[in-house]
């Protein structure tokens, strides 16, 4: 069953085609990964499914309701959609901690009476949340000796894995990951993957990233969708994507295929 | 050096004050400042009750601005706002005076709210010029609404009363000022420790991310106005009650600065910066004039040579803080922290 279903989207700032007649699906409870060159709409697609920009065309379902245009970025974040971005957009001032903490904030109610008042209502959810926060996230994700620092002074893979822990504070249905191991070393991007199967397994989370490294991509996704020029080439299981000629066209161009089979059968990397 | 930092529960670890050291000078601060107005001449308790009021209100700014990150200019407008409410309650309906205060913080409350709308479209600069017109729009209703008013007189009211005790002297208004500034600065703290504060400060380090959490924008940057504007409104209040005459010359624009630059030199985004700044700016000025005061006897040209000179050094003062402690006092007052708590070792 598939727990979003993208149809027929399109999306074009002025002139520029960003995405056309755009239509795949999420199997639910998969790792589904969007992969494609440089400008190929990835990220415009994750806005589209996150509310920050509105398709001129196409639908969106989720868990098989339709997303209209006008259910806003913090109403979908209420219905199960949490996403991390490409370049960390954690809040810098403030501890590892917190931030984490507001990641669930849509699950809160205290309103500001019982917040100036603290003792009672507040402090009880909070304490909740508290432990909610470190005993699933904390714990799972092995980021305890810095709860307490600013998230400004963590390096980056750290604070990658931070925004991690903030987006599954959401308890959400689909995880959107925008490229989760850009940037990372390889001890990095094997707990990273490492990470995702794990809230794939145990949490049941369906997880959907758009990412460019291919051995990672290879090695964890269930299901693969190739975007190209705002077009979507094919889906299907990674060995089918693989060899798919249109693919390697999309990724290196028509001549020699060979080097780009190499470049899309990487051995051994990523455990 | 502090060790053994253990803590056997999570409402342990978010206490406020967690070790033992902390709760006994907390103490030792509250003790002096009840034993304060009994020791101190009319002049210091005059300034007490000042900085008193000042707290209230540079905490609701730093609310706003430090921790919400949105500029505003309108505080002395809310403050006149609360200060007109306690007066026109106090003169038409004799209400006593926790009531009055409480409307008066509703009311400005409900004008911040009115004040912030645009608060959604417009940020930074372009939003201090919004709240900016708002308060000159509220200084023209405050001078021409004559028959609530009272025009350019403005009002005069009785003091403030409750079960036949009425608050006359700077020393009983002490005793309703002081509590009153520790109970909002700890609610302030409250908000801080629960999902509200975290939502606030999330929209001020990025408002797209805050939005991808759920947070409502518009929702907090409003409750933000709205409590920024309560606080001011409450410290607008006790101004009525402690001058006892509102003008709207009570409230210029000079004030609503006054109040921004409270809370950049004290520390933006910090409670104990605001109260830090809110205590610089009101006392620094009338320290000036007892230095002045002291040269005196001994330059007996210091009143003519120094009285043109205070505004100068004063606003050399805030300067130099910018330059040398940009994260403001409140930064300086962690630096000795630190060092205490790392001593005998450095860093």
């Amino acid at each position: 069953m598939s727990i979003l279903e993208i149809s027929n989207l399109s999306l074009s700032f002025g002139g520029v085609k960003a995405l056309q007649d755009v239509s795949f699906h999420v199997p639910e409870n998969t790792v589904t990964t969007i992969i494609g060159p440089n400008g190929a709409g990835k990220t415009s697609l994750f806005n589209c499914i996150s509310g920050f920009y509105k398709p001129q065309q196409g639908t969106i379902r989720y868990q098989g309701q339709p997303l209209p245009g006008s259910i806003k970025p913090p109403r979908r974040a209420a219905l199960g959609l949490a996403r991390t971005f490409q370049n960390i957009a954690l809040f810098r001032g403030m501890t590892v901690l917190d931030n984490i903490k507001l990641g669930a904030h849509v699950h809160m109610k205290s309103g500001l009476l019982s917040a100036l008042a603290y003792f009672g209502p507040a402090r009880r959810e909070e304490m909740a949340v508290r432990q909610e926060v470190e005993e699933r996230i904390i714990d799972f994700l092995e980021i305890d000796h810095i709860r307490r620092q600013p998230v400004a002074s963590l390096p980056y893979g750290l604070q990658k894995r931070v925004e991690l822990a903030r987006a599954l504070a959401m308890k959400p249905q689909v995880l959107m990951l925008d490229e989760p191991v850009a940037g990372m070393n390889r001890e990095e991007k094997e707990d990273m993957a490492r990470f995702i199967l794990d809230i794939r397994e145990e949490w049941g989370i369906t997880v959907l990233m758009v990412e460019h490294d291919m051995g990672m991509v290879m090695d964890i996704s269930d299901h693969i969708a190739v975007l190209n020029f705002g077009q979507i080439i094919t889906e299907g299981v990674p060995a089918d994507v693989q060899n798919n000629p249109e693919v390697i066209k999309a990724y290196l161009g028509n001549s020699d295929i060979d080097s780009l089979r190499r470049k899309l059968n990487p051995e051994g990397e990523v455990a | 050096m502090r060790i053994g930092d253990a803590k056997q529960s999570y409402e342990a670890d978010e206490a406020i004050w967690t070790s033992q050291t902390q709760k006994l000078w907390l103490g030792f601060f509250l003790l002096i400042l009840t034993v304060f107005p009994f020791a101190v001449d009319s002049y210091l308790l005059y300034l007490g009750c000042l900085v008193g009021i000042a707290v209230i209100s540079t905490t609701g700014l730093n609310i706003l601005t430090g921790f919400t990150g949105l500029i505003s200019l309108g505080q002395a407008g809310f403050m006149g706002v609360g200060a007109y409410t306690v007066a026109w309650l106090s003169i038409n309906t004799g209400l006593p005076f926790p009531v009055t205060l409480v409307l008066a913080g509703l009311m400005a409350a409900a004008v911040g709210i009115l004040v912030g709308l645009p608060s959604l479209r417009v940020k930074g600069l372009y939003l201090a010029i919004a709240t900016l017109a708002a308060s000159v729009f509220l200084h023209f209703i405050f001078a021409e609404w004559e028959s609530v008013t009272g025009g350019m007189g403005g009002l005069s009211l009785e003091p403030a009363h409750l079960f036949g005790l009425t608050f006359q002297s700077d020393f009983m208004m002490y005793f309703i000022i002081v509590p009153l500034a520790v109970l909002m600065v700890l609610a302030a703290r409250n908000v801080f420790r629960t999902r509200i504060g975290r939502a606030f400060i999330a929209i001020r380090d990025r408002d797209i991310s805050a939005e991808i959490l759920g947070i409502n924008l518009l929702r907090y940057k409003l409750m933000s106005f709205a409590l920024s504007s309560f606080y001011a409104g409450v410290a607008g209040g006790l101004f009525a009650y402690f001058y006892r005459v509102v003008t709207p010359e009570s409230f210029p624009l000079s004030m609503s600065i006054f109040y921004l630059a409270a809370v950049i030199v004290g520390g933006m985004g910090n409670l104990l910066g605001g109260i830090l700044g809110a205590a610089f700016m009101t006392l620094v000025p009338e320290a000036l004039k007892l230095l002045t005061a002291a040269l005196t006897p001994f330059y007996p040209s210091a009143p003519v040579f120094m009285s043109p000179m205070l505004e100068i050094i004063f606003g050399a003062l805030i300067v130099g803080f910018l330059i040398f402690e940009p994260h403001g006092l409140a930064e300086i007052w962690h630096r000795i922290r630190r060092f205490f708590r790392l001593w005998p070792f450095r860093n």
